[in-house]
């Protein structure tokens, strides 16, 4: 095998390899393609030297350039945070309503409000805001503590019933089903319910009413639309946290159920709050 | 029993054995193309001039839009996602008029090829035009086809290092001119001349220039026919798209044949001689490195330089010109019926010339009438349609729209009094470049109302709001109806919009969804 043989047809040497006659032409490779190979091998050497390549004991080497795909995120996310700064030192110098009264700053904090409402808050009031029983829609023109921007603000900055923070909102209803009878109770729903809407005992309205002016009216009002002070809720409205019909008013006026929400200001900051009390106000209820 | 030499021998040859296989992989002839002059070449540089100039100068032209959009007449300005051409403003979503119009190019391109060949790649493609001006400097610098074989088997001496270094100096820089026309389609041409000369262009600039300097110079100056022989489809889609009606470069062999360089021993010899005299003019010429006499082929592009060539040579001679002419296959055909006495005999020159040696009239020539046949008024009914459709659409396009989108999560809100609020993302279109005041109109939603986010107007059922030049205005409308309005869980109404001075409007039908059973 050793000696050389050259291809008839070709005029070729071949490499000497033989398989049932069939022989390897020994070509030279295109000159083009060498030295890209050579270019290609120059190349990693260069590359493996400026970037982290070769796996150590506890780390692969750093390289001269000193990349990272993590560092790179890092700066990615350190550009977004200049970018924004300007945003973000206007939201946190002015109020809320000033910020909703400009159209580029709500437009910016509608937007990271939105995006922190679906990390916070949706566990309760629900991804479209629209809350459920127990939950207070965000959407509708209805609010428990008041629905200007600076009343948002203040509830989510101290939230509700959440008796670890002072300036929380707190208020509490008695249970009435321990003060007032039974009988009393089913004519004070009754009354309730009717103040919103047809009901299905109408002869117990009437003592009903008697009974919401001696217990209810401190809280609730006398016309019953209730005291934002206090998160006493209008009862003469559509809108009903717990359920409109009798049964459901009886079993709150016997034994209240108490939402309670976190005071979120100490977990997101200030300006976070600002942020999202600007969105949940530009949803159509704010007032 | 018959012995061996009984056993009759078969004439066969295998056409694979070793002693006549060809190499799979065959180098590059290089070619050297003559210069030819007459008409086809004239007009071959004009078509140059012209297209040259469309490319390299359209991105300077300018065009007065107003102070709210840029003033180049052709711009492709894809920051802001706008292209721009002369008195047109295309939007992203109105592609379809580029679309449209490269259904147009594709059938114009079916139409030019039934009628008059590979026109496209003989005298504007991009290919040709370039390739052929590269040959123009390596002409003026290696001088004509003789000095260039010559150069390039010589030995590398210091002139020839210059002519080559220059040549090839030469055509970086028209590839880099090239490259450089394209990014100016871009962005706003004298803001990126200076930007590009002062190192202050985006990156992507000088990546496309790269490219396009690259791929220019490497396919006009280095690869040239290989690009069309090997990398371009069209050749390929020709034969499908010519047909015997279809003018194409051809060797009128029908006068041509018997070739020979001794016309006049031949003829004394009693022979039958035709006008070509074997003089390679033809071949000398050719880009494409072909024998046009071989007849139609993949590689010939039709650029009708062997036409010059031959016709230069036939003056010479005192012959009539045409030898190699654009001819259909059915007039050839014709014509070679009638030199080859109907297939019955080798070409005869004599049989097309009356006894006075003029051309016989039993001769077909290409009649203007050729062109017009059902397939080129198919061809051509289809591209007017679609021009026709493209241009109506244009003139009747609106530059006002409205698009609506509901809010899905809630789709519905119960607010306080009972009454029902859906939530509409409103986007307002102002598609031209002036600032404009579009009124927003409620219709057929009973009792309904509107209020929007961020507009302080006591808004009912209409409101107006000022759009910027060209861009889109998103607005966050709401509309309510009041309980005892709300007609069933689903209705619709319509946002209407308008443009007070211009009168121009857009209406959107949207729906209003409202719970199965209102208290």
């Amino acid at each position: 095998m050793s000696d050389e043989h050259i291809d008839e047809v070709s005029g070729i040497s071949t490499t000497g390899h033989e398989w049932d006659g069939i022989r390897e032409l020994n070509n030279p490779l295109p000159r083009w393609w060498v030295i890209t190979f050579y270019i290609t091998i120059v190349w990693a050497i260069g590359y493996t030297i400026a970037y982290p390549a070769w796996p150590m004991l506890t780390s692969a080497t750093k390289g001269m350039l000193g990349y990272s795909s993590r560092g790179d995120v890092n700066n990615e996310l350190a550009a977004a945070e200049i970018a924004k700064a300007k945003y973000a030192a206007a939201i946190q110098s002015k109020t809320v309503s000033e910020i909703a009264g400009d159209d580029a700053l709500r437009e910016f904090a509608v937007a990271a409000g939105s995006a922190a409402y679906k990390v916070n808050c949706v566990q309760c009031h629900a991804s479209g805001a629209q809350g459920s029983t127990g939950f207070p829609n965000l959407n509708d023109d209805d609010w428990l503590w008041g629905g200007t921007a600076e009343q948002i603000q203040q509830t989510i900055t101290h939230g509700i019933r959440f008796v670890s923070v002072p300036d929380t909102r707190l208020s509490e209803m008695p249970a009435f089903g321990e003060i007032i009878t039974g009988d009393q109770v089913a004519q004070v729903s009754t009354y309730v319910a009717s103040l919103s809407g047809p009901v299905q005992d109408a002869k117990l309205v009437e003592p009903g009413a008697k009974v919401f002016a001696e217990n209810c009216v401190a809280c609730h009002g006398d016309n019953a639309k209730g005291n934002k002070e206090l998160g006493a809720p209008d009862l003469t409205d559509a809108i009903w946290l717990y359920g409109s019909n009798e049964t459901a008013i009886a079993a709150q006026v016997r034994a209240p159920k108490h939402g309670v929400m976190p005071a979120w200001v100490e977990r997101l900051g200030e300006t976070k709050v600002k942020e999202l009390a600007v969105y949940i106000h530009s949803l159509g209820g704010g007032e | 029993m018959l012995d061996n030499t009984q056993v009759e021998r078969l004439e066969a040859e295998a056409v694979n054995s070793a002693k006549v296989r060809q190499p799979l992989y065959a180098p590059r002839k290089k070619i050297f193309p003559k210069r030819a002059s007459g008409s086809f070449r004239r007009f071959k540089w004009l078509v140059m001039a012209i297209t040259l100039g469309i490319y390299y100068l359209t991105p300077w032209l300018r065009w007065d839009r107003g102070p709210f959009a840029p003033d180049q007449a052709v711009l492709i300005d894809l920051a802001n996602r706008r292209f721009y051409f002369f008195f047109i403003e295309i939007w992203p979503q109105e592609f379809y008029y580029v679309a449209g119009l490269l259904v147009m190019a594709g059938i114009g391109l079916f139409l030019i090829t039934s009628t008059v060949g590979r026109a496209w790649c003989g005298y504007t493609c991009p290919q040709t035009v370039w390739v052929d001006l590269f040959l123009v400097v390596e002409r003026a610098i290696e001088g004509d086809r003789n000095a260039r074989i010559k150069l390039d088997a010589g030995p590398w001496t210091a002139r020839k290092f210059v002519l080559r270094v220059s040549k090839h100096a030469i055509w970086l820089v028209i590839a880099a001119a090239t490259g450089g026309a394209w990014i100016f389609y871009f962005a706003d041409a004298p803001t990126l001349i200076g930007e590009v000369f002062t190192g202050t262009a985006a990156p992507v600039a000088y990546i496309t220039i790269g490219v396009l300097t690259a791929t220019t110079y490497t396919f006009g100056g280095l690869m040239r026919e290989q690009v069309c022989t090997y990398m371009c489809p069209w050749p390929r889609i020709q034969a499908a798209m010519l047909d015997e009606n279809s003018l194409t470069v051809t060797y009128n062999d029908w006068r041509g044949e018997p070739r020979s360089r001794h016309a006049k021993k031949v003829q004394a010899a009693g022979q039958p001689v035709g006008d070509c005299v074997d003089c390679n003019a033809c071949v000398a010429v050719c880009p494409m490195g072909i024998d046009i006499r071989d007849g139609q082929q993949l590689e010939c592009i039709t650029c009708a330089l062997c036409i010059d060539a031959c016709d230069s040579v036939m003056d010479k001679l005192g012959k009539e010109r045409g030898l190699i002419s654009y001819a259909t296959l059915s007039d050839y055909n014709a014509n070679m019926a009638v030199a080859t006495a109907g297939g019955s005999c080798s070409v005869n020159p004599s049989l097309v010339r009356t006894d006075g040696g003029a051309f016989s009239d039993r001769l077909a020539h290409f009649h203007i009438r050729k062109i017009f046949r059902p397939r080129t008024f198919i061809y051509m009914g289809a591209w007017s349609a679609v021009g026709i459709a493209l241009l109506y659409s244009l003139l009747t396009r609106d530059r006002l729209e409205v698009n609506v989108l509901h809010d899905r999560n809630p789709q519905f809100v119960t607010l306080s009094d009972g009454s029902i609020r859906n939530g509409y993302t409103v986007k307002l279109l102002n598609m031209i470049p002036e600032p404009r005041t579009i009124v927003v109109t409620m219709q057929g939603l009973r009792g309904g109302e509107m209020s929007v986010v961020g507009i302080d107007l006591p808004a009912d059922r209409s409101f107006a709001v000022a759009v910027e030049p060209d861009r889109l205005k998103m607005l966050k409308v709401f509309v309510r109806q009041p309980a005892d309005q709300v007609g069933s869980a689903t209705q619709t109404f319509k946002f209407r919009v308008e443009d007070k001075a211009s009168f121009e409007t857009d209406e959107y039908t949207a729906t209003f969804n409202a719970p199965e059973i209102t208290r």
